[in-house]
């Protein structure tokens, strides 16, 4: 444990792990009980077309990828606003754009195609530290933000329409949430990669839900169970030589399975007596 | 006395024809209104108008006096939606927690429930009869006591109007009654209340004025005024009483 730490890329892996497992869980919480989950995959095809198109001309991946990702954001924003199409065709449509987008930019230029795995599917060891800061302030920024607006992101979940009546700026906190999920899903491109950037999202809140308990207590459970899987499966991945990815996935995945068995045999043991 | 609720000529449409229809309408202070009105007439629209969440294509709306654009007071007026109890499955939320959602319009950063909203929160359920279940999950009651505690919800904050919108749904016969009974005693203690609902029967005891609207305002008045109205009125209303 101690000499895993001695590494400075496991310590920044430990250290935006960490945080970067926060914004995921708090955000997730709302985006699951909003079914705008995959909104998470959705904005991480949008970043592959800024990875690629920041390899291309140089830029750094991170800060293409945040640009796009913004940038498509907003046009699902305004796609959803202006037409007549469904949330979840305006994030298809803009996703799958962006994502041609770069297949196109790597079809054109071909040394680049190593580099960009490493985004795909994530890199602790390729973690650079204006990287680092970067991501770990953007995160932070997210966390106050859920800290702040919490209880009203909680009544637009429950009521959007009484909410609003409440005097809640329900537009705003909208449009809100889908830039915070833009700028974490891109900060947690190098733990997780673009393939599984989601999962940090959907799997801790869908853990948390199955608990079944008061609102505060899904938020801290979510916020719990994802930080622990980044914990543990840093370590593991490390000392086995796992994808750090892959594993966190893996332990979120049994972490769900888990409580989902615990209930169901709480509730058949209930129904027993 | 000023009106807290008024319209005048207030028109409406979702997409090309209009689905309410220059309407004009005033709720006065310690009014209970039953705002009654078949399918698709438009009562929904209407008090979604009043509440701001849409807006008119013509007419002006005005509460507490105030041109609604300008007015901010949202703590005054409590709502309960229609369809209010079709609560996600899974929604992660205490009796509690659902209450106290109500106490955001008047909150302040950092939204912290102080000792005084607590006592409120515990009055407001104790109001609906649901404070021996304020830390059961929302999702684990039975949709009539859904139904109060979102009731109960609105009354956090002490409301002067409070606006329903048939929220009697899915309540039986008996709580029905007792529910109306605790409207009519809000309304003794000087709530005003504006209820949509097709239990026009069922409400007479407690209101003291009807609107009939169908796009248009059929008719505005005493209960006693709309039985003497035409058959027409008759007809609608033995409609209504026969749905129970
Ligand atoms: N979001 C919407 N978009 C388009 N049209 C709508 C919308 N909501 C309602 N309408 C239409 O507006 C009219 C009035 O609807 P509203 O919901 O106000 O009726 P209501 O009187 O509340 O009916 P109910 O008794 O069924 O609740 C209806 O013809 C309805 O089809
Ligand atoms: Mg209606």
């Amino acid at each position: 444990m101690i000499e895993i730490l001695s590494y400075e890329f496991m310590q920044k892996a430990f250290i935006s792990g960490i945080v970067i497992a926060i914004a995921c869980s708090l955000l997730g919480v709302f985006l699951v009980l909003r079914k705008f989950s995959l909104i998470g995959d959705g904005i991480a095809h949008i970043s592959f077309g800024g990875v690629a198109t920041g390899l291309l001309f140089n830029i750094t991946p991170f800060i293409g990828a945040l640009l796009f990702g913004l940038i498509g954001s907003f046009g699902i924003i305004k796609l959803k606003e202006k037409s007549a199409v469904y949330s979840d065709t305006a994030i298809g449509i803009v996703s799958h754009v962006s994502l041609g987008i770069g297949i196109f930019i790597l079809s054109i230029a071909s040394g680049l195609n190593v580099d960009i795995l490493s985004y795909l599917f994530g890199s602790i060891l390729s973690i650079k530290t204006t990287e680092l800061l970067l991501s770990l302030s953007l995160a932070l920024l997210v966390i106050v933000f859920i800290i702040i607006y919490y209880k009203d992101l909680f009544y637009m979940s429950f009521d959007e329409e009484s909410a609003r009546v409440s005097g809640i700026k329900v537009n705003f906190l909208n449009s809100m949430l889908l830039i915070l999920t833009a700028v974490t899903i891109v900060c947690s491109m190098n733990i997780v990669g673009l393939m599984l950037a989601s999962s940090l999202i959907i799997l801790p809140a869908a853990s948390a839900l199955q608990i079944k308990t008061s609102f505060k207590k899904t938020l801290i459970y979510s916020v719990l169970i994802s930080v622990f899987s980044v914990i543990a499966g840093l370590i593991i991945a490390y000392n086995y030589d796992f994808a750090v990815s892959g594993t966190i996935v893996i332990l979120n995945a049994l972490f769900f399975l888990l409580i989902l068995l615990h209930s169901k045999i709480n509730n058949l043991s209930s129904n027993i007596k | 006395m000023h009106s807290l609720i008024n319209l005048s000529s207030v028109s409406f449409s979702y997409t090309d024809s209009d689905v309410i229809k220059n309407i004009s309408f005033s709720v006065k202070k310690g009014d209970f209104v039953g705002l009654i009105g078949p399918n698709g007439s438009g009562k929904s629209t209407l008090l979604r108008i009043i509440l701001g969440i849409l807006t008119p294509r013509k007419g002006v709306v005005s509460l507490f006096g105030k041109e609604l654009k300008k007015f901010g007071e949202w703590e005054k007026i409590g709502y309960v939606p229609q369809k209010a109890t079709n609560i996600e499955k899974n929604f992660p939320a205490t009796v509690y927690e659902v209450v106290s959602m109500g106490l955001l319009s008047i909150q302040k950063f950092p939204k912290i429930i102080t000792k005084r909203e607590d006592s409120k929160i515990k009055e407001a359920l104790t109001s609906v009869s649901m404070e021996n279940f304020s830390q059961r999950r929302i999702t684990e009651l039975s949709s009539g006591q859904q139904q109060r505690v979102l009731i109960a919800k609105a009354l956090v904050v002490s409301p002067e109007i409070l606006i329903l919108d048939e929220p009697t749904t899915g309540v039986d016969q008996e709580n029905k009654e007792s529910f109306y009974n605790l409207l009519g005693k809000l309304n003794n203690k000087g709530m005003t209340i504006l209820l949509v609902s097709h239990d026009i029967g069922r409400i007479t005891k407690y209101v003291n004025k009807v609107a009939s609207i169908n796009q248009k305002i059929e008719f505005y008045g005493t209960y006693k005024e709309f039985c003497l109205k035409d058959a027409a009125y008759k007809k609608e209303y033995k409609l209504y009483s026969d749905k129970g």
